[in-house]
């Protein structure tokens, strides 16, 4: 058994620096590359996309990764866990497969594991007939209210499918909906033969895989602690886990990148999106964040130790996108002098306008940027002589046509508004379908993941 | 003696649907009792009066010297649904690090000492 293993984050979210997986992968030792590319809404995009083409409904730039990685990676036996796949893991593996076969690595050269069951889209509706209402967590309405608008309906699988897929010798493991820390943790119970009821263990992976979820988000990106002495974030070192079998680990990063780890910034990344600390929730187990140590274990190393965990709950959450309607923001720049009371002239304007063409929406909202759109009354009055003042205005609604209508009221104010604004370069501002996110809970038994190991 | 809350601590914050979370961490350990008993989930409402419609829920990580705060009802519905500037919460970090809080003389001299 290996006494270390590290496992290197390559991506904080689908859209982050395309470099920072090549970074990883060459800047240094290491085992294991994670990319986590879904967001919440994410599904419900791939799900459109798989609808125009079969072939598609995977994040697509995870292929030419693969093309620029792949020989590194076999060279130097670092394994990928990535839930790239999207509502289409096998359209992803087999674009994965094509890619190593021109790269001269096909065959028994590369193993691809594929986990998948995530999707129950086409089981909604025997679901609820059997009483599974799948009621939204944040609001307790059961789905019915919103059945014949949901776009995409996946569990979120945890680590246990993708340590199948390593067990059986794969190097690339690809998911659908996955949790996040699953990326992470499946490999440390791989290589180290955790036990599924070790519930300390579990949560330490777990935490391991917090940390480093967010990309840079824990090597002094988005860092407040001192933030003008954070070195060169230009060149900023993605983190990386070094696990111990006994599930103590250290937050590091490559030599000679930028950024820092520190501390303070693991702490600011380990709060990051909490609920109650006590149960940070899993599919793999219930970790508890008051049990996490730190200490420095020398320059950009902190060692992360002392955690517990419980057994997991019975339920897996269940990620289900909707349509819910469409919005529209439009914005307008009104300079000095004067210039918040002219954007709140143009404001009334507009929305004097909007109900004289009778428009209905279901929520208006104005902001003032550079006056209140972070802080709200908080910031207080601004400046008498402030030099300029952006007037944004969202609206959302049911009907498309009222939303459109409204897009076509903002260029109009230049002309027939206060004066000095400015600010329109991009045209009308764009109509938006809203896909929104519906937060549920099904049993565990109801799921049933697959694995398959495929060779290139 | 009031001091304002970057004297003592730094945050991150995110979001849960509409919920926003703020994680409040002390720069020095020593500071974390007092973040505990003048921070609590009355005040934060109260400085937020307008901002937050919902409840707000504290949590105490004695091991971080760290606080999170659940500020509910606070991101205009959430997510894609959301039609503020900052939908995700990413800066009620720092607007929680706006609020005044009163410490000891002797508290404000280890502070500024």
């Amino acid at each position: 058994m290996k006494q270390k293993v590290r496992i290197a984050a390559g991506q904080g979210f689908w859209g982050d620096l395309l470099d920072a997986p090549v970074r990883q992968v060459e800047g240094g030792p290491i085992d294991y590359l994670m990319l986590d590319y879904l967001a919440e809404v994410t599904m419900s995009i791939m799900q459109k996309q798989k609808a125009r083409d079969p072939n598609a409904g995977y994040a697509k730039d995870f292929v030419p990764l693969m093309r620029r990685i792949l020989p590194t990676c076999v060279e130097r036996d670092i394994k990928v866990t990535a839930n790239a796949g999207g509502v289409n893991v096998r359209g992803c593996a087999n674009a994965v497969i094509e890619v190593a076969r021109e790269l001269g690595l096909g065959g028994n050269k590369l193993r691809i594991g594929m986990v998948t069951g995530d999707d129950i889209m086409s089981r909604l509706d025997e679901l609820l007939s059997r009483g599974i209402e799948l009621r939204n967590m944040d609001t307790g309405e059961p789905l019915s209210t919103v059945r014949d608008k949901i776009q995409s309906a996946n569990a979120y699988l945890g680590a246990w499918p993708m340590v199948e897929a390593l067990n059986r010798g794969a190097q690339i493991v690809i998911t659908g909906r996955a949790t996040d820390t699953g990326l992470t943790l499946a490999p440390l119970i791989h290589e180290f033969g955790w036990a599924n009821n070790d519930w300390n263990r579990l949560s330490a992976g777990t935490i391991a895989g917090h940390i480093i979820e967010c990309g840079a988000q824990a090597s002094g990106g988005n860092c407040q602690y001192e933030w003008r002495s954070i070195p060169n974030l230009g060149d900023v070192g993605f983190p990386i886990v070094e696990a111990s079998p006994d599930g103590t680990f250290v937050i590091t990063k490559h030599e000679r990148t930028g950024g820092w780890i520190i501390i303070p910034g693991i702490k600011e990344q380990l709060v990051y999106e909490m609920g109650d600390p006590h149960e940070y929730i899993t599919p793999d187990c219930v970790a508890d964040f008051t049990t996490i140590h730190l200490e420095y274990e020398g320059r950009d190393r902190v060692r992360v130790f002392g955690i517990e965990g419980r057994p997991a709950t019975e339920f897996l959450k269940v990620s289900i996108s909707y349509s819910a309607g469409f919005k529209a923001v439009g914005t307008l720049v009104y300079a000095w002098p004067d210039a918040y009371e002219k954007a709140q002239a143009a404001d009334r304007i507009l929305r004097r306008r909007l109900d004289r063409l009778g428009l209905q929406f279901d929520h208006v909202l104005t902001e003032f940027v550079g006056v209140n759109a972070t802080h709200g009354r908080l910031a207080g009055p601004p400046d008498a002589d402030i030099p300029e003042v952006q007037l944004r205005v969202g609206v959302r609604g049911q009907d498309r046509s009222a939303v459109e209508r409204f897009t076509k009221e903002i260029a109009p104010l230049i002309l027939t508004g206060p004066p000095a604004v400015t600010g329109f370069a991009g045209g009308r501002p764009k109509v938006e379908e809203i896909v929104a996110y519906w937060p549920a809970l099904i049993p565990k038994e109801e799921i049933t993941p697959a694995v398959e190991v495929l060779e290139a | 003696m009031r001091v304002r809350l970057t004297e003592l601590a730094h945050a991150r914050s995110g979001d849960k649907g509409d919920t926003a979370n703020v994680g409040l961490i002390a720069l020095q350990d020593e500071f974390y009792p007092i973040l505990v008993r003048e921070v609590t989930a009355e005040r934060v409402k109260q400085h937020f009066t307008g901002i937050v419609h919902g409840e707000v829920e504290r949590f105490e990580l004695p091991n971080l010297g760290a606080l999170n705060f659940l500020l509910h009802e606070s991101l205009g519905g959430g997510g894609t649904l959301s039609l503020m500037t900052d939908a995700q919460g990413k800066t009620f970090s720092t607007a929680l690090l706006r609020m005044e809080i009163d410490v000891t003389d002797q508290e404000a001299a280890d502070l500024h000492g």
